[in-house]
């Protein structure tokens, strides 16, 4: 436009004015990055200068849990191979991250355990036969979740984490004091859910605590091929919550750091990612062949970093270990085994009728005309054994 | 069997309502008479939903209540099952049947599992919301007939209205249902009308039942859903040809009401299967299969079916040739072997 008055040419830009769209922001990240990195070095208190102020009371439940869930691991073992199990994936070696993450949720809490975790329902409180259920092939489920608060051992991997975020959030929703705990393998950690679970979890700050067990291998798979992150605690970052890197195998570490995360979600801080560097000794189940992707000496090296035995050194150290304690908590491990072969050698009482029960809450027509059919064969089947029954008493 | 009519024309304080208004009335109700009913999905809180079903709850329950979700289906069924577990009642909206896919581990793997895997101890009393069908000009992944992935699997519920008045009492009755139920939205119905009283939306009918939209002596045309309508105008239009066609509207897949199905086929002594989904492995097969081996004795031709092909659902432009319509079904009704009874009057006795 020209101005009359002056002849000049306003330039475009100011014929605009107020017209002018403003310029996008200068780009920042939303939160500081470095306070929810991990540290470079997995966690450690055993062995350093941090165990000066462990308290000797909590080492020394640790350890009759990890001596305890030693013991189980070996027990449930010796059953799969009496034919008792179906099968059962160890966690000897993994024994640190289990009965850690048991013992730092309070009675209202609930832990929402992987198809691996039984050593982790057992040490909150719940009866092993009763854990072992989906293992031995009575029912999927052995418990009542809400007994224990311990959600179904979950086989489809990584599918149980946002299950404990929705209940986490629903508690809060509610106004209740509840944590979630929700466990996962590192093989997990590649699975969609896993990612969904973290992002809703940050998205709602929901009191929810991930604790990820990298025990090195996913059946064959190592971690290497799973993936390319710094390490899986890194993985927190990019969801915007805190991710810590632990040494799995130190009890006391994971107790300490799990209880910290713990007490983060309840005071409604968010949730955490924590990653327990450990390591699977045995077999991915008993029906594998570990030989076949892994050498005898990268397990040797691990046996030399043992949960147990880094809790024993500790307790020698000071003077809280003679003969007479370690006999007791061997003793309390041995009725435990005890109690457990007690169980498994009674045989389940099964009631076919039991696959139409609980499909839903009313039985539909089709299901009715169906479980009606197997009552029929079996009491067909009832009435030829009792004949062929009375047939050989004559 | 429930004998209704398909309008409520004639009743007093009776108005017109689009399916969509049902649907959205019906969520308001659930949610203020229950607390522990919780709305969540993509786009279902500030914009109202994609079809705008969840229209104002946001705004007259709080996002705590009708909430936007991370866009991630899976996430949103996984937290509504952790949610349920808790003792909510989540109605979940999958923004299109093609886009609830991502859900479906959670879905079978879980929501349909946990009642039975826990011997009842842990029931999961979700709504799942999915748009389906074709019929609105939709491009790829917005038409899909997703039904028969959902029958196919044991511990869910497989709900479908095809009025106003079934859209709220349907969906009423899934929500307050203790077990999951899938509630199939037929997309191209959203914003068909008919008459119902605001003032007192019409009961909720217990799932699993059956409605005859139209009595008949020839033939029974066994539907559902999208398909609901395009029967009842096949009906009509099959009167000129001397056929009276009865129209089955089935309601709910699972459970299947055996009982008002084949006592219809016994009374007409022919059934064709209408719907959209493919025919092959579609649940068109396992409805003519049950009516063959229960009716067999009262069926003067095999059951035969009319359904979409066993394609990948087409471009809006070439659907209308997919979708089962009014001649389809005539031509079906027609091989129904009329000329071994001499004649068109139909009806066996
Ligand atoms: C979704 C899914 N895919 C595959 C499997 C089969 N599977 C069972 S355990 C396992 C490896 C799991 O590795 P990881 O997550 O590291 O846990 P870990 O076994 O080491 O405890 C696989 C592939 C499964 N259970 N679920």
């Amino acid at each position: 436009m020209v101005s009359t008055r002056t002849g000049r040419s306003t330039p475009v830009m100011e014929q605009r004015g107020t017209h002018q769209p403003t310029p996008p922001p200068a780009w920042k990240p939303r939160t500081d990055p470095a306070p929810l990195l991990p540290d470079p070095e997995p966690y450690r208190v055993l062995g350093t200068s941090r165990a000066a102020e462990a308290d000797s009371t909590l080492l020394l439940k640790l350890y009759g849990e990890l001596v305890r869930g030693r013991r189980y691991n070996a027990q449930a073992t010796a059953l799969t191979k009496q034919g008792r199990l179906a099968v059962y994936p160890s966690t000897t070696g993994q024994e640190a991250a289990e009965v850690a993450a048991a013992m730092v949720l309070q009675e209202q809490d609930w832990l929402f355990p992987s198809y691996r975790d039984t050593l982790a329902a057992v040490a909150r409180g719940l009866d092993p036969v009763q854990a072992l259920g989906l293992l031995r092939g009575d029912w999927h489920t052995g418990y009542d979740p809400y007994e224990h608060r311990i959600a179904p051992l979950s086989t489809p991997l990584a599918t149980q984490l946002p299950h404990a975020v929705g209940l986490a959030h629903a508690a809060r929703l509610k106004g209740d004091d509840v944590v979630a705990l929700a466990m996962v393998g590192d093989g997990g950690t590649s699975e969609g859910d896993f990612h969904e679970a973290l992002n809703f979890a940050a998205v709602w700050q929901a009191p929810v605590v991930f604790l990820v067990q990298n025990n090195g291998f996913a059946i064959s798979v190592p971690l290497a091929k799973q993936t390319a992150a710094p390490s899986l605690a890194h993985k927190a970052v990019g969801y915007g919550m805190p991710g810590r890197l632990v040494d799995g195998n130190d009890a006391a570490a994971m107790h300490e750091v799990l209880s910290e995360a713990v007490r983060n979600a309840r005071a409604g801080r968010g949730p955490t990612l924590v990653e327990a560097v450990t390591y699977r000794m045995d077999a991915h189940t008993n029906a594998d062949d570990a030989t076949r992707y892994r050498s005898d000496a990268e397990v040797e090296t691990w046996r030399a970093h043992d949960p147990v035995a880094l809790m024993e050194r500790e307790l020698t150290g000071r003077g809280l270990l003679d003969e007479q304690r370690i006999e007791a908590v061997r003793q309390d491990a041995e009725e435990f085994a005890a109690r457990l072969r007690q169980g498994m050698n009674a045989d389940p009482v099964l009631d076919p009728m039991d696959l139409f029960t609980h499909v839903y809450a009313e039985q539909t027509s089709q299901l009715r005309e169906q479980a009606a059919q197997l009552r029929a064969e079996l009491d067909a089947e009832a009435e030829a054994e009792a004949a062929s029954g009375a047939e050989q008493e004559r | 069997m429930s004998t209704a009519t398909s309008t409520a024309a004639g009743r007093t304080g009776t108005k017109p309502a689009t399916m969509a208004q049902a649907l959205q009335r019906a969520l308001r109700d659930s949610l203020a008479e229950d607390p522990a009913v919780h709305v969540m999905g993509e786009d279902v809180g500030t914009l109202g939903g994609v079809f705008r079903i969840t229209d104002g709850l946001a705004k007259e329950f709080g996002e705590d209540r009708v909430t936007d979700t991370p866009l991630a289906e899976a996430g949103i069924l996984g937290t509504a099952v952790g949610m349920a577990m808790y003792g909510l009642r989540p109605v979940v909206e999958m923004q299109f049947d093609a886009f609830a896919y991502p859900a479906f581990e959670q879905l079978i793997s879980h929501v349909a599992k946990m009642r039975n895997r826990t011997k009842g101890a842990m029931p999961l009393p979700l709504t799942i919301r999915v748009p389906y069908g074709g019929g609105i000009g939709g491009v790829e992944h917005h038409c899909d007939s997703s039904e028969a992935y959902y029958i196919a699997t044991p511990g869910l519920h497989v709900v479908t209205p095809a009025t106003v008045e079934d859209a709220y009492g349907l969906l009423r009755a899934s929500i307050a249902s203790d077990d999951p139920v899938i509630f199939l939205e037929p997309k191209r119905l959203y914003w068909s009308k008919g008459s119902w009283n605001p003032e007192a939306p019409t009961a909720v009918e217990p799932i699993g039942k059956a409605v005859v939209r139209r009595t008949g002596r020839s033939a029974t045309l066994i539907t559902y859903g999208p398909s609901v309508p395009v029967c009842m105008e096949a009906a009509e239009a099959a009167q000129a040809e001397g056929w009276d066609l009865e129209v089955v509207d089935l309601r709910s897949l699972v459970p299947f009401d055996d009982e008002t199905v084949c006592a219809s086929v016994r009374r007409t002594g022919r059934a064709v299967v209408v719907h959209e989904s493919g025919g092959f492995g579609g649940p068109g097969g396992e409805i003519a299969a049950r009516v063959t081996e229960r009716c067999f004795h009262h069926l003067e031709a095999p059951v035969l079916r009319v359904a979409g092909f066993d394609i990948p659902y087409p471009p809006p432009m070439l659907e209308r040739h997919h979708l089962p319509g009014v001649d389809r079904i005539l031509d079906a009704v027609a091989r129904l072997q009329w000329e071994s009874e001499g004649g068109l009057e139909g009806g066996s006795v």
